[in-house]
């Protein structure tokens, strides 16, 4: 644990993105393959099941550090990091132990195992053995999650330099590495090897290729993108991203979050029995109705709900929106240009014409046309329009290439008001300790006895500067408590930006908003020149 | 807290102020007469009339006010003030730093400015004084802020010097140009490499030589050439982070010296290499252990935590209350500022 707690402090303290592929290349290469698994695991961004309730935790942490529970909370408050906060308060370890990691995790399932009232001492035991640092990464790991600031892609990278590997072969292995509950799978020096193994792509059941993410596309793509005749334009679909693999007599259908969503969708495992063997779609996930997509909320109830009950699934019928063919007659062909793989997937669904496998139209025209057809994204229910470069391969992730190896995302632009800021709470990670977490609030009622009414959060859109001007204002200017909560003099104004906006009747303000953000400050405007609730409601009537 | 006519130190618009002796502790607003705890310049501000300050602290104030009318005091030596006895006792702060120890008729209050108990060859160490009431600060008011021993902090500096004067890179350390610079100076292992300082930090340097505060000898950059700059511990004060001056180190190492740097959070938002956390205040041992040593069964706190402090020693069955005072501000909490 003191191996993999020095290498957490060099990344944690490295801003560099060379010395951190450094860093976890010599911990793979150095540590006993058993903690490398692991290590792999949870730097790469996966999850483990919370081992210890939240409470169990607090109540424990406060009486082996000697705190009344209101201290210590206010120690968290101060934290913003309930794992760091423990680390900070426990007293010094009274029987220094150096367990490996591999060690560690099994004493997390075990405690996982133990009834509740006994993970308290199993949890005093181990913060016993452990100092500050190991301490602090073993509480992380109880949570749930470890965020270290290192992508997948940079652990990849690491992987790919320790096995000599093309970055391809060890990024495509790590999906189904990754996606599999790690104490299910054994995470063990064998899965380890097996990850760093010679050997080439292709050898690889029903794992997806690592999805190739688009940027955002900032203003008119005339100046950046050039001739529009050298982009393939399709709709930006507001569905999940997904991956119809389809090899052997066997199919599967991952999202986005390289997790397995196959048992979700059985209409889409059936309609994937058509494609021929050794073929994987990449495409979207949608709720689908008369050649049309229904909105997203309706989607979710699909991933959310428990059971699939025959009455939702006819409901909700899905069909999978076809965009892109990565693999075919069992070879990977992510280099091929955009137009190429782009005839093949047309060649090869077109003969089928299954009802749930629909192919993203092509979008034709200049950017002033395109510009248009972007302009009616909202009333056709899709989020804009996507270009893909005609003579581009397929990338991984969300590397940042020119503009031309790019999938530009080119949305509508986003629904706005102004909003006054009237609850503030203090953020985790990189702001912690900052008021960083806001509530805004629109008026609402008549002149003379308006009120404001809360109907959005919003955490981001800030910049640091901004951020810590805000947040000398909270201070200054809490009129109350409640909790970790501040009730805040209502008179800063910030523009919120939103994706979509629907009636909730949950809400007090009897809205919803998607996606809800800052998207600037407006220092200009006085809180009473705020937007209405009947101004916001008008939009749901557009929508 | 309810003010008492009894209290030897009330709160007023302009500060801290003493009736009996006419005199105000740290004044924020221009008084006649001015006691000050120490230079930094939260609680030393120009514009008063007279000042009273230690004589160890003379000249770094000189340095800060310039030609001020000031009286001084060695540690201990007591002064009548209307019906007040007024003395100084060292707060190990930064040097000069005082304890104004207040008595009247066998009543006794200590305000104690800004503090620490570790040891700090830069300044005379804090000495336990018994009060009645006791004035304290709160910056690092929270059981989360508990100080590495010094030696141990000094170990992982000079190590991490070390390696990058071995790879070349200057290493940058951004500190308080007053006080905590002078401490990193005198603490790390100076055959390490060439000392850099900025001038903000030479400055206060030269006042601390001419106290006679033995300092390893110090370069400022353009007396240095670019070898010896790649081998270099450059100090410099937090504002110069990011600023066009720093771009002479070419690819640098950097670490922030501060106690916020005990929180992941903060340090991360600093963006800068390392996080040393060294403070210059009581962490909270510190603060309970000073508190226990004044015998003090009032307790006023200020500036910093003060709501978890008031009610942690009120359960400790302690008269704890508050005074709300512009010095630090809680806002160098976020910022990270400061200390």
């Amino acid at each position: 644990m003191k191996r993999f707690a020095a290498l957490y402090a060099e990344l944690d303290s490295s801003t560099s993105t060379r010395s951190r592929v450094r860093a976890m290349r010599d911990y793979f290469r150095e540590a006993d393959a058993g903690d490398a698994a692991w290590a792999v695991y949870v730097l790469s961004g996966g999850k483990t099941r919370q081992a210890v309730p939240t409470r169990v935790l607090k109540e424990t942490g406060a009486r082996v550090a000697g705190l009344p529970d209101w201290l210590f909370e206010e120690c968290y408050q101060a934290v913003g990091d309930l794992a760091e906060t423990l680390a900070l308060v426990l007293p010094p370890p009274d029987a220094p132990t150096d367990m490996p990691l591999h060690r560690w995790m099994d004493r997390l399932g075990e405690l996982r195992g133990t009834p509740a009232e006994q993970r308290a001492d199993g949890l005093r035991q181990a913060w016993r053995e452990l100092d500050v640092a190991p301490r602090f990464l073993f509480n992380k790991l109880i949570t749930g999650a470890l965020r270290v600031g290192v992508s997948r892609l940079l652990v990849t990278r690491a992987l790919a330099e320790v096995s000599g590997l093309p970055a391809e072969t060890i990024a495509q292995r790590l999906v189904g590495y990754l996606a599999a509950d790690p104490v299910a799978a054994g995470l063990d020096a064998a899965r380890f090897h097996a990850l760093v193994a010679p050997g080439g792509c292709g050898e690889t059941g029903l794992q997806p290729y690592p999805f190739f993410l688009a940027q955002p596309l900032q203003g008119d793509p005339t100046a950046q993108l050039g001739d529009a005749t050298d982009w393939l334009a399709e709709w930006k679909w507001d569905g999940i991203r997904g991956q119809l693999v389809r090899r052997g007599e066997q199919a599967a259908l991952w999202s986005r979050g390289e997790e397995l969503v196959s048992e979700r969708f059985p209409e889409l495992m059936d309609a994937a029995s058509w494609l021929p063997a050794g073929c994987v779609l990449d495409g979207e996930i949608l709720a689908w109705q008369d050649g049309a997509a229904l909105p997203f909320a309706r989607l979710q109830t699909r991933i959310t709900r428990k059971q699939l009950s025959r009455r939702l699934l006819e409901s909700v019928p899905v069909a999978f929106m076809a965009y892109d063919l990565l693999e075919q007659d069992g070879a990977d062909i992510r280099t091929l240009p955009q137009a190429e793989r782009r005839r093949r997937l047309q060649a090869l669904l077109a003969p089928l014409a299954h009802p749930r496998l629909p192919l993203s139209p092509v979008l034709r025209g200049d950017w002033s046309a395109l510009a248009t057809l972007r302009a009616s994204a909202r009333e056709r229910g899709v989020e804009g329009l996507m270009l893909k470069r005609n003579d581009a391969p397929y990338g991984t992730g969300r590397v940042k290439l020119d503009a031309r190896g790019q999938w530009w995302k080119w949305k509508v632009d986003p629904y706005s008001v102004d909003a006054v800021l009237i609850y503030a709470q203090r953020g985790h990670g990189r702001r912690a300790g900052l008021f960083s977490d806001y509530t805004f609030a629109v008026w609402s009622g008549e002149a003379g006895e308006r009120s404001l009414v809360p109907f959005a959060k919003a955490y981001s859109g800030l910049t640091d500067a901004e951020m810590r001007q805000v947040d000398a204002f909270i201070r200054a200017n809490t009129l109350e408590r409640f909790g970790p909560v501040c009730a805040v003099r209502p008179e800063l104004v910030f523009e919120l930006g939103f994706e979509g906006i629907q009636p909730s009747p949950r809400h007090k303000s009897g809205i919803a908003v998607r996606f809800p953000r800052m998207l600037r400050w407006r220092q200009d405007k006085p809180a009473a020149e705020a937007d209405t609730l009947h101004a916001l409601r008008q939009l749901i009537k557009r929508d | 807290m309810p003010p008492d006519r009894n209290d030897l130190i009330t709160l007023r618009p302009e500060g801290l102020y003493c009736p009996a002796a006419d005199v105000y502790i740290d004044p924020w607003r221009p008084v006649p007469r001015a006691l000050i705890t120490h230079a930094h310049s939260d609680h030393a501000r120009a514009g008063h009339a007279h000042y009273l300050a230690s004589l160890e602290g003379e000249r770094v104030l000189r340095a800060r006010l310039g030609d001020i009318s000031l009286q001084t005091m060695d540690w201990g030596e007591s002064l009548t003030l209307g019906d007040a006895r007024i003395s100084l006792h060292p707060a190990g702060h930064v040097l000069g730093s005082s304890q104004v120890r207040i008595e009247v008729g066998g009543e006794v209050w200590v305000a104690s400015g800004d503090y620490k108990l570790e040891a700090d060859v830069t300044c005379t160490p804090f000495e336990p004084v018994r009060a009645h009431t006791f004035i304290t600060e709160s910056t690092f008011g929270l059981p989360i802020y508990r100080w590495q021993a010094q030696g141990v902090l000094f170990d992982g500096l000079n190590a991490w010097w070390r390696g990058n004067a071995e790879s070349g890179r200057t290493s940058v350390v951004f500190a308080y140009a007053f006080g905590k610079a002078q401490r990193i100076l005198a603490g790390v292992d100076a055959s390490i490499g060439p000392l850099v300082c900025h001038g903000a930090v030479e400055a206060l340097n030269r006042a601390y030589r001419a106290s006679g505060v033995r300092l390893p000898d110090t370069l400022q950059v353009a007396q240095t050439d670019a070898s010896s700059l790649a081998r270099a511990l450059v100090i410099a004060p937090p504002s110069a982070q990011g600023s066009p001056w720093m771009k002479r180190f070419g690819d640098y190492a950097d670490c922030f010296a501060s106690g916020w740097m005990q929180v992941r959070g903060a340090r991360r938002r600093r963006a800068v290499d390392r996080g040393l956390v060294m403070s210059d205040h009581a962490d909270w041992p510190g603060l309970m252990q000073a508190i226990a040593g004044t015998g003090a069964q009032r307790v006023i706190v200020t500036h910093g935590h003060i709501e978890p402090m008031v009610r942690w020693l009120r359960e400790q069955g302690l008269d704890a209350g508050a005074f709300r005072t512009e010095f630090g501000g809680e806002e160098d909490v976020a910022a990270g500022d400061a200390s």
